[in-house]
C-alpha cells in the first residue's frame, strides 16, 4: 500500500474492532507503531494525557501486558471470561497526508461489554492517529472518548 | 434480622478477632453506621485547593449526608449540609463551582451567606408574625458539627459535640504531614477529577484492604507477575531501564517475606498504616532536581527524614487511605450495605517537578481506575466475598492473623506487617464511635 484510499482507512478500522469483539489480540498488537499510546481521558475534553489522571494512557508494554492478562490462569475477573461487541458509525476521515503518511479518522461508536448477568452500554468517539509503516497502516495514537466519562463505573475489563 | 440500637446488640457483632457477616451485609446496620459512626467521627471532606477562592465550592458527602464544601468570605473553609432549610432542595448541584458572596436556592430564592446564615428571602412580609424567625429554618443553612483544616485537609464531624480532632487522629497525624512535606513549599494542590470507580461490596472491605499484605502476590499475580515474566521474556541486556509501569507494578509481587519485614503501625480510633520500614514504593527512580529542591528547603538532614519515609497506605477510619510517597488520597464513601463508591485523588507537591505528578497520574490510572488491570481483580474479590457473605453455615468473618490474647489497641504499636491487627483495630475503633452515643442495655432499646 503506498497511497491509502478513504475506503482502506476505514477497512482498516473495522478490522480493529472485529480484532477486538473476536479476542485476536496478537493481530490487534500487531497494528500499533512501537511507541503508539492507546488513551483514554478521564475527563470530558482531557487535554494533558500525563499529568493529569486518565483511564487509560498505555504503551505497548502495558497493551501486551493487559491482553497476556486476559488468558492467564489465575486471572479471576476473568472466571468466567467477558465479551464485547462494537457497533460503529462509519468513520469520518478527518485528515489524509498522502507526503508525510499520516492519516487522522474519528469514529462514533457503541461499545457493549459483558460477564455473566451483567452488560453495559458506553457511547465512545475514538481518534486514530495512523502512519503508514512499510506499506501497511499502523495506530500511532488512539483516543477514546466515553460519553459519561465522569460517571461512576464498574469494571472496565476489555478494551473500548 | 431486627438489631436492637443499644451497644450490648452492637457488641455482640464484634469479638476480639471475628465480626459477625451482619457488619457487610445487613442494611440496618449500615443506616446505623451512617446515624452513629459517621456522626461521631472525624470524616474527610475535601481538599482546601479545592476550593482556593471565596465563594468557591465542592460538593460531596459524609456517610449519606450531603454536603458542601465552601471558602467563607474571610477566608475559612466551611461545611454546610447540602439542604435548603425551606424545603429540602439541594443548594449546590454542580460537583464544583463559585457561587460568588452568597448561595440562592434555585426553587424559591432563598438566599444565605457562605457561612449559611439566611440572606435573604423573597416576598418577606409573607412571614411577618408567621415565627419562622423561632424555627431552624428561619436561621439558615445548617452547619456540620465542627471542621478542622489540617494542613490543607478539611475534615468534619457532623455530630455537635464529640471526640476533639486532635485526640481522635493523634500521632497518625505524622502520615499527613510527611505527605505535605515533600512539597518543598509544604503545600499540596488537588490535579483533576478523581477516578470515581463502583463496587458493588461493602465499604469496610475497601477500608481492611488496604493494609492487607497477604493478598497482593496472590489476587495480583496475574497483574504483576505477568509483568514480571513478559520484562523477563524480552531478555533486555543487563541495566536496560524498566518500562515506568514495571517500577510501579512490579513490587506487587514482593514475597510474604518482604511485607512481613516492611511493618505496620497501628494508632487508637482505627488509625494505622503498613510500610513502616520499607514498602512497594521505596525503588522508585530519582526525579533530577528534586532532591536539590527538598535539601534547599528543608536542610540535608531535615530532607533526608522526610524523603526517608516510604509508608504505604495510611487508614484515616473511618473510610480514607492516603499515600504518602506517591501523593494520592482514596475515599470510600459508602452508599450501601452492599455499594461503595471508591473516588481516587492525586495531589501536585507544589514546587517539586512534574515528573513527580506523572508518576502519580500514572499510578493512578494503572491500579485505582475501573479499567485497571490491578483493580479488577480486588473488585472480583470483594463482590465475591459479599456474596459469599450471604452464607448461613458460617457467619463470622475472621481477622485473627498475629491475634495475640489481650492485645491493647488503645495503644500505638509496629508489628510484623502481615498482622492483621490493623484490622482489629479498625473493628475496636467501629464499635467505639458506634455506640458513643447509644444506649448501652437492651432494656434502653428503641
Amino acid at each position: 500500500m503506498t497511497f491509502p484510499t478513504k475506503d482502506d482507512l476505514i477497512d482498516f478500522l473495522y478490522d480493529e474492532a472485529r480484532m477486538l469483539d473476536e479476542g485476536y489480540f496478537d493481530d490487534w498488537l500487531a497494528l500499533w507503531t512501537e511507541d503508539g499510546h492507546y488513551w483514554m481521558p478521564l475527563d470530558y475534553k482531557q487535554a494533558d494525557p500525563i499529568h493529569e489522571t486518565s483511564l487509560l494512557y498505555e504503551d505497548q508494554f502495558m497493551l501486551r501486558l493487559r491482553v497476556e492478562r486476559l488468558n492467564g490462569a489465575r486471572t479471576f475477573s476473568q472466571k468466567p471470561k467477558s465479551r464485547c461487541h462494537h457497533v460503529l458509525n462509519r468513520p469520518f476521515v478527518d485528515e489524509m497526508d498522502h507526503d508525510a503518511g499520516r492519516f487522522v479518522t474519528t469514529t462514533q461508536m457503541h461499545y457493549v461489554e459483558t460477564r455473566l448477568d451483567e452488560q453495559f452500554l458506553l457511547a465512545l468517539t475514538a481518534r486514530h492517529d495512523l502512519v503508514l509503516q512499510d506499506g501497511k497502516l499502523k495506530i500511532a495514537q488512539k483516543r477514546v472518548d466515553i460519553l459519561n466519562c465522569d460517571a461512576a463505573f464498574g469494571n472496565i475489563q476489555l478494551l473500548p | 434480622m431486627h438489631t436492637p440500637q443499644t451497644r450490648a446488640a452492637m457488641e455482640a457483632l464484634v469479638t476480639p478477632y471475628q465480626v459477625h457477616r451482619d457488619l457487610y451485609t445487613s442494611p440496618e446496620i449500615y443506616r446505623l453506621e451512617m446515624k452513629h459512626l459517621f456522626a461521631n467521627t472525624w470524616v474527610y471532606v475535601g481538599h482546601e485547593s479545592q476550593t482556593p477562592n471565596k465563594g468557591d465550592y465542592f460538593t460531596t458527602q459524609i456517610g449519606d449526608q450531603p454536603v458542601i464544601q465552601v471558602r467563607h468570605s474571610d477566608g475559612e473553609i466551611h461545611v454546610l449540609y447540602n439542604r435548603c432549610p425551606h424545603k429540602g432542595t439541594k443548594i449546590a448541584i454542580d460537583r464544583t463551582g463559585n457561587t460568588g458572596k452568597f448561595f440562592r436556592c434555585p426553587y424559591h430564592a432563598w438566599s444565605f451567606k457562605t457561612d449559611g446564615c439566611l440572606l435573604a428571602i423573597p416576598l418577606k412580609k409573607g412571614y411577618d408574625g408567621t415565627g419562622l424567625d423561632q424555627t431552624e429554618s428561619g436561621k439558615g443553612m445548617t452547619a456540620v458539627g465542627a471542621v478542622k483544616n489540617y494542613r490543607g485537609f478539611i475534615f468534619a464531624r457532623l455530630a455537635p459535640e464529640g471526640i476533639g480532632f486532635d485526640e481522635f487522629f493523634g500521632d497518625s497525624l505524622s502520615s499527613i504531614d510527611n505527605m505535605v512535606d515533600r512539597s518543598p513549599e509544604g503545600r499540596l494542590e488537588v490535579v483533576g477529577a478523581p477516578l470515581r470507580y463502583m463496587h458493588r461490596c461493602n465499604w469496610k472491605m475497601l477500608v481492611e484492604n488496604q493494609t492487607d499484605t497477604c493478598h497482593p502476590m496472590v489476587a495480583h499475580e496475574s497483574s504483576a507477575g505477568t509483568a514480571v515474566r513478559i520484562w523477563e521474556e524480552m531478555d533486555q541486556p543487563e541495566g536496560t531501564p524498566k518500562p515506568a509501569a514495571m517500577q510501579i507494578i512490579a513490587p506487587f509481587m514482593s514475597p510474604y517475606e518482604f511485607f512481613e519485614n516492611m511493618g505496620i503501625r497501628t494508632w487508637p480510633n482505627g488509625h494505622g498504616h503498613t510500610g513502616v520500614s520499607t514498602s512497594i514504593h521505596a525503588d522508585y527512580s530519582e526525579i533530577p532536581g528534586y532532591y536539590d529542591q527538598m535539601v534547599e528547603a528543608y536542610g540535608e538532614e531535615r530532607a533526608q527524614q522526610i524523603l526517608g519515609e516510604n509508608r504505604h497506605n495510611t487508614v484515616y477510619f473511618p473510610n480514607i487511605m492516603i499515600k504518602g510517597p506517591i501523593q494520592q488520597l482514596r475515599n470510600f464513601i459508602p452508599l450501601g450495605a452492599d455499594k461503595t463508591l471508591v473516588e481516587s485523588w492525586i495531589f501536585r507537591l507544589v514546587g517539586a517537578p512534574d515528573e513527580l505528578l506523572a508518576r502519580t497520574a500514572m499510578y493512578n490510572r494503572m491500579i485505582n481506575a475501573p479499567t485497571s488491570i490491578v483493580g479488577h481483580d480486588d473488585l472480583e474479590m470483594y463482590e465475591r466475598a459479599q456474596e459469599g457473605l450471604h452464607a448461613d453455615g458460617m457467619q463470622w468473618v475472621n481477622v485473627q492473623r498475629l491475634y495475640e490474647e489481650g492485645e491493647d489497641l488503645e495503644q500505638t504499636a509496629v508489628l510484623n506487617g502481615t498482622t492483621e491487627r490493623q484490622m482489629r483495630n479498625q473493628f475496636h475503633a467501629w464499635l467505639k464511635f458506634m455506640t458513643a452515643t447509644m444506649p448501652a442495655g437492651q432494656e434502653a432499646a428503641e
